[in-house]
Order: C-alpha cells, then structure tokens, then sequence
C-alpha cells in the first residue's frame, strides 16, 4: 500500500507535504477498506441470493433501526476527522511565518516573474534557499492564473486585481516543476517555471552574482538564453513552424505585412519596439496578445535577442 | 368504516393487452405529427434521440482529446484547436447531453406512466421545452461555427471577457437551455402534486419519481443563478459595464461564486435522477421490496438542499477568504452522509433478493463500483489540504468522469436497457447487452482509473502540452477510451438490430411492479385506457400481481369488482 501511495505522490520537498500525504493515506487507506467491504458484500450476495427460480419468494425487510445508525454515524465521524485534518493542513499552508523570504511574483500570458528582496529579477526561474521559509506574494497582469508546485503540496490562484500569497519551506535542495493550473488560453500548458531551491549560501552567492550579467557572453548567447528564459519559445518558434506568434527563423530584414495594411521592415528597431510596445505593431494573421517586455528585459538582453534573431536564418 | 367524510370506490382487475393494434407509435403518422406532439412518450424519444445525437459528438471531441494527449507535444491539432474541443466536449456533455438526459428523456417518457397519468401537467409547454432546447443547441451550434469558444465549459472571467472567440452566443445558448430545463422543471413538479392516480399516495410514488422531484426543484430554483450569470457577462462584453473584468473595476472571483452557485446544484439535477432510476433497477432485478423507502426519497432531497450550501468548494484557492473556505469544506461533507445512506440501502436491498444479473441489473453494479469510487474521491477532494494539491489536476477530471458517467451515463444505460421493451415493444439481445456493459465497465476504468493517479502525482488538467513522465498514463487512458468507443459502437449494433428485427416484448419481461408495466408495451396512446386505482407500493414484490392491475370500475357490474373506502382527498 505504501508503495502504492509514494508511486500516486510527487516527491515531499516541503515541509507541509508530509501531512498533507499522511491525510491523503488515510482517506485511501479508509476509503479502500470501506469500498472494499460494500464490494465484497455485494458479491457475496449476488453469489448467495442469485435467482434460483422465477417463483422465488423473498422477505420483506423495509429498515433496521440499528444497521441505519451505524451507516449514519460511523460515516459522519470519519468525515469530521477527515475535514478536522483538512483544516487543520490548511491553516499551516494559509499561514505564511512572519520570518519569509519574500518574493514576488507577477504572472501574465504566458510567462512568470520573479521579483526578490534585494533587487534583480527572473522570468521562469526562481530560486529559493532550502531550509527557510519562502513566501510568494503574487498578482496577475491580465487573466487568473494559477501557480502550483507539485512538489512543495501548493497552490493559489494569481488574481488581477488584488494579491495572493502562498508559501513554502523547502527540505532539500534541487529543482522542482511550477506548473500554471488555471486555464489561460493558447500559451497555458507552455507557462511552466523551474524552481531552483539552493543551498543557504548558494543562494546568498546566487543574490550577489546570478543576476548579474556575464559581460563576456557573446551578444547572441545572450539572447539565446534570453529566448528560454522570457518564455519567447512559449509563442515563437525557430524553426518556421507557426505557434501563436510569428516564427524568428527568417524574421530579420524580412517585410511585415500588419494588421492595419501597412508593411514594415524587420529590421534592429522594429525588433526593439516589438518587444517594448508589442501590441503597436502586430503582424497580420497573428493575435495582439504578447506581453510588454518593457521593465522585463534589461538593454544588454533586448540586444542579445536582437543579435540572436539576425543570425536566425537559413 | 364507510362515513361521510369517505367515498367508495368500485374497483377490478383490467388484464393487459398483450398485442396492442394501436400504440403511440402508430397513432398518428408523418414526421410532423412527431416534431409538434404533445404526447409526453414522444417528447420523451425526441429528447431521447437528441441526448443521444450529443452526446455522439461530445465523444467523439473526447476522442479526439485522448488522441491529441497521445504524445506530450503536438500530435494532430494545434493548441487553440485543443483549447476549443475541450471547451466544447465539456459544454456539450453538460449544457446539451447530461442536464436533460435522464428528466427530459426518460422522466417525460416514464413520469406520468409510473403515476397513471395520461400526460404531464401541460403537455404543450412539454413541447416547448423540447423546442426551446433545440433552438438553444442551434444557438450553440452557431456560435461553434462563427468562431468556436475557447473559455472552457466554465466560462471563468477575465479571460472570458477578453478571449476573441463567440462567448457572447455560446453563453446565449447556455441561457436558453436553462429556460428549457426550469420549464421541464416545473411541468414535473405540477404533474406530481396534480396528477397521481387514485391511491398513488406520496409514499406508495416510485423512488425515481422523488428522485425527479428533487430534482425538478433544484432546476427551478439554481437554473435562473445560470441566466443571470450569464445575461452579466454578454453585458459586461456588449457594453462594457464592469461586473467581472478588473480593468473595468469588477471582481473576476464574483464570477466563480454566480458561476458554481448554479453549476454545483447543477451537478445534482446531472446526477439525483441516476439515484432513482439505480432504486427501480436493485428492487426489480433483486425482486425484492426496496430497503429504507423513506431513507432513500428523503435523501435526495437532502442532498438537493445541501447542494445548494458547497458551490465554495469549486473556489479553495482562488483566492475566496479563508473562513469561507474551511466553512464549504465542512458543509461539503455532508453532502457525503446521504449518499453513503443510498448506496448503504441499495446493497441492503440485495440481502436476501432474487437477484438476476440481467443487462439493467449489470448496469446497477457496474454504477455502484463506478459511483462508490466517484464520491469516496469526492471525499478525498473536500478536505482541504488535500484539495490545495489536487485543484485543476487530472486527479479532478477523474473524480468528476467517474461521478456523472460512472454514475449518471450508466444510469442510463441500466434505464435504456430497463425500459427499452416498455419504449420500444421490442427486446434487445441480453447477451450482447451483458458482454457490451462488461466492455464500457473495463475501458472506463482503463480510461479514467490513471487519470487519478497523474492528477496526483501533479499533471494539471487543460493541458495542450505535458512534461514527459505523464505519457505512459496518458496513452493508457487513451487506449481505454477507444475500447469505450467501441463498446458504445456495439451498443448502437444490438440496439439498432432490436429496434427493427428484435423479438416482440411482452408488457411486463421483468415482472416489476411499477405502474408504467401494467399497460401493453409499448403503451397506447393514453397510457392506460382506464384509471389506474392503486393499492400496493412499487416494490412490494411480495403482493399477487392481478393487485397491481386495478382500475376504476365502470357502471357495469362485473364479477370480479372489489370495493373500497377511499380518502376523498
């Protein structure tokens, strides 16, 4: 049964997990025992009672005061210790320790943000110290969406007008997936985060150093990694397949024929105002719902993505 | 004790008609005298024909999901493609198969027979009904061909709002579909108070006709929450007044509480009329007299009334305060007491029956095992912790698969098979039906059984794309649900077969007791061609059939006449 249970779960990387799994043993462990025993019942009598001839004469039994109690009561105590568990789960992974490393997540279609306490910011990479209560303070710049961790037993909805919090305390170090489960529209399966949860110091070297940018990365490296890490692949393909927007391959230097009739060339500026100002200028045949990158992407990656999608041809 | 608070009633056995010249069927001719009826058997079969056509395409979206799933990326349609399937396999599934199913088709056709009534209260607001509902689906219809919808059956804002697909006619649709469901509603409710024959007292009434009552209930009170939802968001989308939308200074959380204040009473009115019909299937097939009458009629209406106090638990976190949620987890369990209660008196029923593993009475177990599961997941999903980790997962899609067609679809497929003689004068072939209800219970299981463990284990529903652990699982399920395919393509075979080249059935093939095999199969056009006097329970297999047989006596003396003292009331 245990082998079952740990093969149905995600792995426990919280420290609430384990009470939320210890809930979920016991509701299966329970619930099998009770489906088990209707079932094994019903069996035994369509064995025992089955119709032996059309003239069968059976008994007339209406109700059993004492069989009715039971199969009253025995049910509500077991639901009340089900939902006084529930609740009792639930205020630990309402109730954020007042100690949290905050950060702040901003979600949109179809990428997530991350913004930390002292500064600099990710887009579907977050990292985490282990050990040491984390807490997400989160809102939605257009639709709901959702931010879950399997692993960490969490979820919350990602409101636009108004802020959630969720939070966390991760047990060991490693990555863990963060999924988007409120629907969302084309990019939703595609609006996945990798949790990056590092040791303490790992992570106090991370905050001096990771955000930093690498000047001795070549330009297009940059943007190459910008292309993953801003959640452009959500939308953008390289290989000229059509997704929800354009595909780069061959984007540069070629004419884009917009919405309004009116054709542009794709050339350094046109890719810069794209990504500032992206609904100014939409391609024909294409949706007008890339988010602003303005305030996302800092110039060194703007530049990078441009030296990126120049040498995106074939 | 004849006094004068109290009239005689002269009463005698009428035998049933075995061969019938004239039935509904033939009783008037032409595809009008079918469109326009009043009867309410017809209505019935047409609502019959329709559920059917739906849930066909319904299915036939499902296939096509489970194909797409096949590979974790792209496999046969885009991601706006699969976005629009789902959304329509769920608002057809709901809005135009699983609401009406069971009350539209098989209620009007057995409602007023298993009362002895010669029709509904208001035969051609029946009609209407039936009217409406096709018109609401043309509506559907309309907005799928304008540009399809993408939101998901739930409409949820903002996106909805926003999205550039036809929300404003598909929510239409759904508006005029609820008008067909509180008119089909309130035509039961009437008939029930109104119409009982003479002895049919409240607790002598079938155990799928309170389970209708229940139902009819929630349907007038929860389906006006739908339109005025719905009439909201076109507002909101036509002229632009901020309900939902934030950027217009509405509340997009309010949505969801309008949403599932209509759409969980709503789960009932899908799965309450199942409840009945799985009654009159144990007691017959078990030939025994139902255990807990009381228990079981009343607990529909409980659950009715509970119903309407756990639309909260759809919204644990999205963002609702947290006493509100820890308030609807608790009320949600006892939605949990009287359900564990029918189940409890169903299988007591059993104890000492006659039981006959006919096609209907396979479809009764396969429903127990099948709705055992649904509501102990259910229970699983109402404790909050848990919920916080499986919301939106597949592990929901499975709960709610296993509920409304573990539950209500094989329901109705032990109804289809329990009636079909009664509808159709015809038999079908019993060893086709067993094999075909074993191969539906095996791949659905193999269909929606992984599915609870790739909700656990994380994968969120609605996903065009997945991460690669999840494959394996989702080709399983997929393979599993073409068997189901196939089993539903068997059923169409040997039903079809029965319809044209099926042996004739005789009135009463399962020896029940109910009211509705007490005239010829199929019934003449008034049902009965006499008043239906009666004087035992439903289920009381243990009373000499002739008692079940009675009528009121005309003037004429005959030897065989009983009189009694009625009630005048």
């Amino acid at each position: 049964m245990n082998r079952i249970i740990e093969y149905m779960l995600p792995p426990q990387r919280s420290t609430t997990a384990s009470d939320v799994d210890s809930l979920f043993t016991f509701i299966n462990v329970s619930g099998f025992i009770l489906f088990m025993g209707i079932m094994i019942t019903i069996l035994i009598f369509v064995i025992k009672y089955r119709r032996k001839s059309e003239d069968d004469v059976t008994p007339v039994i209406t109700h059993n005061s004492i069989l009715e109690v039971a199969w009253t009561v025995i049910p509500i105590i077991l639901i009340l210790i089900v939902f006084s568990w529930g609740f009792r789960g639930y205020l630990t992974l309402t109730s954020p320790p007042a100690n949290a490393y905050e950060i702040h997540v901003s979600a949109a279609s179809w990428l997530w943000q991350f913004q930390y306490e002292s500064g600099g910011s990710t887009m579907n990479e977050v990292y985490v110290p282990v050990d040491r209560p984390v807490k997400f303070i989160m809102s939605s710049e257009d639709v709901i969406h959702s931010l879950a961790i399997p692993d960490f037993r969490i979820k919350m909805d990602v409101l636009p007008n108004r802020y959630t919090t969720t939070w966390f305390q991760a047990t060991e170090t490693g990555e863990s997936i963060l999924f988007c489960t409120e629907y969302c529209g084309t990019g939703h399966s595609e609006m996945l985060a990798t949790v990056h949860v590092l040791s303490a110091e790992d992570f106090e070297e991370w905050l001096e150093t990771g955000l930093e940018v690498d000047e001795d990365m070549p330009l297009a490296d940059v943007g190459e990694q910008t292309f993953t890490s801003a959640g452009c692949n959500a939308c953008h393909s390289l290989d000229g397949t059509d997704r929800v927007g354009p595909s780069l391959l061959n984007l540069f230097g070629s004419d884009r024929e917009l919405v309004d009739g009116s054709v542009v060339v794709a050339d350094e500026d046109y890719i810069r105002r794209s990504l500032i100002d992206p609904q100014a200028e939409v391609t024909a045949g294409y949706p007008a719902n890339m988010p602003s990158y303005s305030g996302r992407l800092n110039e060194r990656q703007i530049d990078g993505l441009i030296a990126f999608i120049k040498e995106l041809q074939d | 004790m004849a006094d004068s608070s109290q009239k005689t009633l002269r009463i005698r056995e009428f035998p049933i008609d075995e061969n019938p010249g004239h039935t509904y069927l033939n009783h008037e001719k032409g595809i009008l005298s079918w469109l326009f009826t009043v009867d309410h058997k017809r209505i019935g079969l047409l609502y019959l024909g329709s559920v059917i056509l739906f849930f066909f395409v319904g299915g036939m979206l499902a296939l096509l999901l489970r194909t797409e799933l096949l590979t974790p990326a792209q496999s046969i349609v885009d991601a706006d493609t699969y976005n629009q399937i789902f959304t329509l396999h769920g608002a057809i599934m709901i809005f135009l198969f699983i609401i009406p199913s069971i009350p539209a088709a098989l209620g009007n056709f057995f409602l007023p027979m298993m009362i002895g009534a010669k029709d509904v209260a208001f035969p051609r607001l029946n009609l209407a009904s039936w009217w409406i509902y096709i018109f609401g689906a043309l509506f559907a219809l309309y907005s799928i061909i304008t540009g399809a919808v993408d939101t998901g059956w739930t409409f949820y804002t903002p996106y909805s709002t926003q999205t550039g697909t036809s929300v404003v006619s598909m929510t239409l649709a759904v508006f005029i579909l609820g008008f067909s469901s509180i008119l089909t509603g309130l035509n039961f409710i009437v008939t029930l108070h109104k119409l009982r024959s003479p002895g049919l007292s409240w607790s002598k009434m079938p155990l799928f006709l309170w389970s209708l009552y229940a139902t009819a209930v929630i349907q007038i009170l929860a389906t006006p929450i739908l339109a005025i939802t719905v009439l909201l968001l076109a507002m909101e989308r036509i002229l632009g007044i901020g309900i939902f939308d934030p950027s217009l200074g509405g509340d997009p959380v309010l949505f969801q509480h309008f949403f599932w204040f209509y759409s969980h009473p709503a789960v009932y009115i899908m799965i309450v009329p199942a409840f009945g019909i799985i009654s009159e299937l144990i007691s017959t097939y078990s030939r025994k007299t139902i255990f807990g009458y009381w228990a079981i009629a009343l607990s529909s209406l409980a659950i009715a009334f509970i119903g309407f106090l756990v639309w909260g638990h759809h919204m644990f976190v999205s963002g609702q305060s947290e006493l509100s949620s820890v308030v609807f987890s608790f009320l949600t369990f006892f939605v949990g007491v009287p359900t564990g209660i029918k189940i409890f008196n169903w299988v007591a029923t059993m104890y000492k029956g006659s039981i006959d593993l006919k096609t209907p009475m396979l479809y009764a177990l396969a429903f127990l095992f099948l709705f055992t599961i649904g509501g102990l997941t259910g229970i699983m999903i109402g404790a909050l912790s848990i919920n916080v980790h499986l919301h939106d997962t597949y592990y929901i899609v499975a709960h709610f698969h296993y509920v409304m067609m573990g539950g209500t679809v094989i329901a109705m497929l032990g109804g289809l098979h329990h009636w079909w003689p009664k509808m159709t004068g015809k038999m079908y072939n019993e060893f086709w039906g067993r094999i075909t209800c074993g191969v539906i219970f095996l791949s659905f299981n193999m269909t929606f059984l992984p599915q609870f463990i790739m909700g656990s284990q994380g994968m969120p529903r609605r996903y065009f794309n997945y991460v690669d652990q999840f494959q394996g699982l989702h080709q399983f399920s997929t393979i599993g649900s073409y068997l189901l395919g196939v089993g539903f393509v068997m059923m169409a075979v040997y039903l079809l077969w029965s319809l044209f080249k099926g042996p004739k059935a005789p009135s009463n093939p399962w020896k029940a007791r109910s009211l509705e095999w007490m005239t010829s199969s199929p019934p003449t056009h008034h049902n009965f061609e006499y008043t239906p006097v009666i004087l035992h329970g439903p289920y009381d297999h243990h009373k000499p059939m002739k008692e079940f047989r009675m009528g009121v006596a005309e003037e004429s003396e005959s030897p065989d006449v009983i009189e009694i003292d009625k009630d005048p009331a």
